[in-house]
């Protein structure tokens, strides 16, 4: 259980980083947790010959949330402050539901947000809900920065859209428009512990009981997480109605493109689509009424 | 190549040189000898290896010895205020017989302290929630949960008692 021989650096720049990684060209992995990346070393499925541990990094810590700018999550802002950051709790109620749960105490006080993302599992429990939010991401090398939606940030399970020499240094997530709600929902054999079988994050803005933005984003159920896109059309312009709810959610479950495996087969991933589709779309109104 | 660090283990400061890859669960138990911290699982799973690291749990399987460079390490070995006395939590463990083997029991009493010290009175399904990093292959959870439950009642007995006085 040893973990395998690598040189390890530490900077305290962000230029110092993008200029090692770019130094050592493949083969280098950016370290911030370690609960994904030192995990895959000690099974022997990564060797990294060099590791850089962004932890030392001034200012990458952050958790700021500003009411014309929105919300911002460093790179190496831990899961926990996430979990327990009072506007996050207040505002993006469905970020503090998956922040909150997943995994465990000793894993939310090491991992990050941003690692959570940047490992691209198909589960990971904090994709949904920030896609659902409308989150970008800020992608940093040394030619420059880019910003790109989450949306097009996953490309399969553990490969993501950062280029070679790039870290990803933030996530921002726009400011709640008023008359807006959020909700995450997800579903495990056993607590949060287990990773998520299925887990759904949605967001919308109401006019009154019409919608007039949804998102819709479903975990564990592809490649990756994905848009439930003919609910959302479903839902659009509509007064939010029971029957409607319920057409949403079977909408979703079509959509949903779940494999059997380990956690859940198919055919049940695709059922409880449905009822936390519905039980979320359900909440994000609740909540849209009392903001 | 060998790199210097410099941390405090349970109050008394270390200057060691560890290897990049060594882990913390490492150093602890084979450079400083605290072999009261385990290690079980070597993937973050099982909560054995449990230890703190500047007041928080952590998995000390997972975590690189050479970044806790200066920081400060607590281990079960530190909960005890001195040699004669047992913190509070391990009393506890020992009289609810929240101790079989004994293997899952530093990491849970290292994360009952870090749940006590951010909620004193926690309810039932806190203390779980606050364990559900550590896992009993004894399955001995009701006493565990028992002991925490009671620590957590004298802890909060001593302090009011230290309020008044």
């Amino acid at each position: 259980m040893r973990l395998p021989k690598f040189e390890y650096h530490a900077p305290t720049t962000l230029k110092g980083a993008l200029r090692i990684l770019e130094q050592e060209g493949p083969g280098v992995q950016v370290l911030a947790g370690g609960t994904d990346l030192v995990v895959k070393m000690t099974l022997g499925r990564l060797k990294p010959k060099a590791v850089v541990d962004v932890k030392g990094i001034d200012g990458l810590d952050q958790v700021r949330f500003d009411p014309n700018e929105g919300l911002t999550i460093g790179a190496t802002a831990r899961i926990e402050q996430v979990a327990s950051h009072t506007e996050v709790q207040r505002l993006y109620p469905a970020l503090t539901a998956a922040a909150g749960v997943m995994a465990n105490v000793q894993v939310r006080n090491m991992g990050t947000i941003v690692g959570n993302l940047c490992n691209a599992a198909p589960s990971a429990e904090n994709a949904p809900p920030l896609m659902a939010l409308g989150a970008d991401v800020k992608l940093v090398s040394l030619k420059g920065e880019r910003t790109l939606p989450l949306d097009d940030f996953f490309r399969g399970p553990g490969l993501t859209a950062i280029e070679p020499g790039e870290i990803m240094t933030a996530i921002h997530v726009p400011p709640p428009l008023s008359g807006s709600g959020n909700a995450y929902q997800r579903i495990s054999a056993r607590c949060g512990v287990d990773i998520a079988a299925v887990c759904v994050g949605v967001a919308a803005v109401f006019d009154g009981s019409v919608c007039s933005k949804v998102r819709i984003v479903m975990g564990a159920v592809a490649p990756v997480p994905m848009h439930a896109t003919e609910a959302e059309k479903l839902l659009l312009g509509q007064k939010w109605t029971a029957d409607l709810l319920e057409e949403a959610g079977r909408k979703a479950m079509e959509e949903a493109r779940p494999i059997s495996d380990v956690r859940a087969t198919a055919t049940y991933r695709k059922q409880m689509v449905n009822v936390l589709t519905v039980r979320a779309l359900q909440e994000v109104y609740e909540r849209a009424q009392t903001v | 190549m060998k790199r210097h660090i410099t941390l405090t283990v349970n109050g008394d400061e270390y200057s060691i040189a560890v290897d990049p890859w060594q882990t913390l669960n490492e150093v602890l138990r084979e450079d400083l000898n605290l072999t009261g911290t385990k290690l079980g699982c070597g993937t973050g799973d099982c909560g054995a290896c449990t230890v703190m690291v500047d007041g928080r749990t952590v998995s000390s399987c997972l975590t690189l010895a050479v970044s806790v460079d200066g920081k400060s390490v607590t281990t079960v070995e530190g909960l005890a205020p001195s040699g004669e006395e047992l913190h509070p939590i391990q009393s506890a463990f020992i009289e609810t017989g929240a101790i079989q083997c004994g293997f899952c029991t530093a990491g849970m009493e290292m994360s009952a302290h870090h749940l006590l010290q951010r909620n004193p009175s926690p309810t039932e399904k806190e203390i779980r929630a606050g364990l559900s990093g550590n896992l009993c292959r004894c399955t001995g959870y009701n006493q565990i949960v028992e002991a925490v439950a009671l620590a957590a009642d004298r802890m909060r007995a001593a302090e009011s008692k230290e309020e008044k006085s």
